[in-house]
């Protein structure tokens, strides 16, 4: 009982203001998981026919190419990591991050070296706050991103690939590494989203899940003008297509994450008022009996007092 | 559908992040590395490189269909006709002023490198395709 009714009173209304803000973040955060989940079927088709197309080059061709090769004695590695701009998303961010630093001492203890590309702020700050160096960042986009910025970080990475790994990043241009991982964060579900580690290249084409129906199986393309000219353009935009479909995935487990962070915040501003409300009617119940029986008191002293002077 | 060799063309137009068009054509004239394709029903199997242009799609019922793409994929097979592309764009989705003004600009920012060079490019392919539709 150590605070006066008023002061309890001013804690639920700010605790009641508290709510409304979160209560408006979870609402927000909901209507946009629909809006990234179209998203993320909307590019679903283009990924498809890319991923049919890469399939086909590689089944009817035997042209190597730079970005499918594996490099003899990996020493260096790339790794994407794909956080938030911002906060209030629960365990997102951390999530990811942990997983980024799983994979960073994995790597280690396989002798390579990891350079680091994040996209968010909360990945550049982690990075930047612990005085690691980032080779490159990119901010402003994590809740919905486009294809553009896909393809900026993609030829970033491919170039980074294609570089030399004796190449350092005081020549202009990506330091070279041997191969390329990404860190995100998948969707599964509205409950349930993972932080999972890929590696991008050298690329492996993975094939549909399910086997190609009787009817689906691939024909016998001409390639023009050539099979090596076709892969050539076909590669890099299946990785930038991985890319985005990663920046999908992860905008849409963000929102997911900040719904429900936002819930239970929601939920704990309620229990706090209740606890609060029921603290304050104490305090003023206390407050009552204790005027009654000073009341109570005054007068006794006062008949007392009367009835020693008559 | 795949697998019918019918008389007609099941053709997708899609974009990075979205399907742009997608039914049934019986003629898809689209502009590759090595010049233009008009691809009929029955046609080979193709996979080809496409420039950044006009794709042109005769409907059964006689209307065409233009578009404007980036460069991108035209693949060919079993009277499936997919056409990749980054971006893509109806006709009548392209706001005409515009394409004229970002050929202005990129025509202004120099001949000589890359980048300008396919900004001209796109924007001439939104013009013709406009052009064509009207």
């Amino acid at each position: 009982m150590a605070l006066s009714v008023r002061e309890y009173r001013a804690r639920i209304k700010s605790t009641e203001s508290m709510k409304k803000i979160t209560r408006a973040m979870e609402l927000i955060a909901a209507s946009r998981i629909i809006k990234a989940q179209q998203r993320a079927q909307a590019a679903a088709p283009y990924a498809r026919e890319l991923t049919r197309a890469v399939s086909a080059v590689a089944t009817f061709s035997n042209v190597d190419h730079a970005l499918t090769v594996e490099p003899v004695d990996p020493k260096k590695a790339a790794i994407l990591i794909v956080t938030s701009d911002r906060g209030l998303a629960g365990a997102y961010s951390s999530s990811v991050l942990k997983e980024a630093e799983r994979l960073i001492e994995k790597l280690k203890g396989e002798g390579k070296t990891a350079d680091i590309y994040v996209t968010g702020r909360k990945g550049e700050g982690y990075f930047r706050f612990r005085q690691r160096p980032i080779v490159q960042a990119w901010t402003g986009f994590s809740d919905q991103p486009t294809y553009d910025v896909a393809r900026d970080i993609g030829e970033t990475l491919i170039s980074a690939f294609l570089n030399e790994t004796g190449v350092t990043a005081e020549d202009g241009t990506a330091p070279g590494v041997d191969e390329v991982h990404v860190v995100y964060t998948r969707f599964r579900s509205m409950l349930l989203q993972e932080p999972t580690a890929v590696r991008l290249l050298p690329l492996e084409v993975v094939e549909g899940e399910e086997k190609p129906s009787e009817e689906d199986l691939l024909p016998l393309y001409e390639f023009e003008p050539s099979p090596s000219e076709v892969l050539d353009s076909l590669l890099p935009r299946y990785v930038q297509s991985r890319i985005f479909f990663a920046l999908l995935q992860a905008a849409a487990s963000e929102l997911a994450a900040r719904q429900k962070a936002m819930k239970s915040a929601t939920d704990n501003a309620d229990e706090l008022i209740k606890k609060y409300k029921r603290i304050a009617n104490q305090a003023r119940q206390a407050g009552i009996t204790q005027e009654i029986s000073e009341i109570v008191g005054g007068v006794n002293a006062l008949a007392d007092a009367q009835a020693g002077s008559e | 559908m795949a697998g019918t060799s019918g008389s007609t063309l099941q053709v997708e137009l899609v974009a990075a992040d979205r399907l742009v068009w997608s039914g049934t054509a019986s003629r898809v004239i689209a502009r590759t590395t090595e010049g233009d394709v008009g691809i009929l029903p029955g046609h080979a199997p193709i996979l080809s490189v496409i420039i950044e242009g006009v794709v042109d799609v005769l409907t059964e019922e006689g209307e065409t269909w233009v578009a404007a793409v980036d460069a991108g994929f035209l693949s060919v097979a079993n009277d499936r006709v997919s056409i990749l592309s980054e971006h893509a764009e109806m006709s009548h989705e392209i706001d005409l002023e515009k394409a004229r003004q970002d050929l202005e600009r990129a025509k202004a920012s120099g001949e000589n490198n890359d980048d300008a060079e396919e900004a001209v490019r796109r924007a001439e392919a939104r013009i013709r395709a406009v052009e064509r539709a009207s």
